[in-house]
């Protein structure tokens, strides 16, 4: 019984994590510029990689295995947002202007 | 260990491998560094990602470490390069 809710948690983890990855990848193609870009790459991709990872330690149960994936996860969920707040703090400084509807009218290209 | 979830971790890792193909796209035609840079970043996660899955679909435990490290060095990479594209490292 519980072995059964446990198989159906994981696949579930997995196509959870799966889906928001999906998400961020249609954003970083699809968005306009710089900044929503490291907006949907830092929320889902954190949660998507967050979601498979306790799936993975789900898995796995009590080994001393699964410590290395809890910190895996720990790491992950601490320095994706960080990357991305430096990555789009380094775009601000650098001049590059956040896109606007009045500039995507006029035709400018990011 | 669950068993008969092999294959499913599997398949999860083929999943998350052409989602990081996707990637990059952005990470040849991004128009700025920076944009190339977040794709690579995403990359990285994806990478760390696939290598967690492998490691448990193929019962292989030190691939859990190859992913710890690529973790760290994909957040330093990250960083370091967002710091010198700006005159005088001015992030962080």
């Amino acid at each position: 019984m519980i072995e059964t809710v446990r198989f159906w948690a994981v696949i579930a983890l997995l196509a959870f994590g799966l889906f928001f990855t999906f998400v961020s990848a249609v954003g970083v193609i699809r968005l306009p510029d710089v900044y929503t870009r490291a907006h949907t790459a830092s929320q889902t991709d954190t949660l998507g990689a967050g979601f498979t990872l306790a799936g993975v330690a789900l898995a796995l149960g009590w080994t001393e295995v699964t410590v290395y994936t809890v910190l895996l996860l720990f790491f992950v969920f601490i320095t994706n947002p960080t990357a991305a707040h430096a990555i789009a703090r380094s775009a601000a400084e650098s001049g590059i202007e956040a896109w606007t509807v009045d500039a995507a009218e006029e035709g400018e290209e990011r | 260990m669950i068993e008969g979830l092999d294959e499913v971790f599997l398949a999860a890792a083929a999943g998350f491998v052409v989602l990081a193909i996707v990637m990059f796209y952005r990470a040849l035609a991004g128009p700025t560094t920076q944009d190339r840079l977040l794709a690579v970043n995403v990359l990285g996660t994806n990478t760390v990602v696939v290598l967690a899955l492998l490691s448990v679909g193929l019962g292989e435990p030190w691939f859990l470490d190859v992913a710890l490290i690529y973790a760290l060095l994909n957040f330093l990479m990250a960083v370091a390069i967002s710091k010198f594209t700006v005159e005088r490292g001015g992030v962080l």
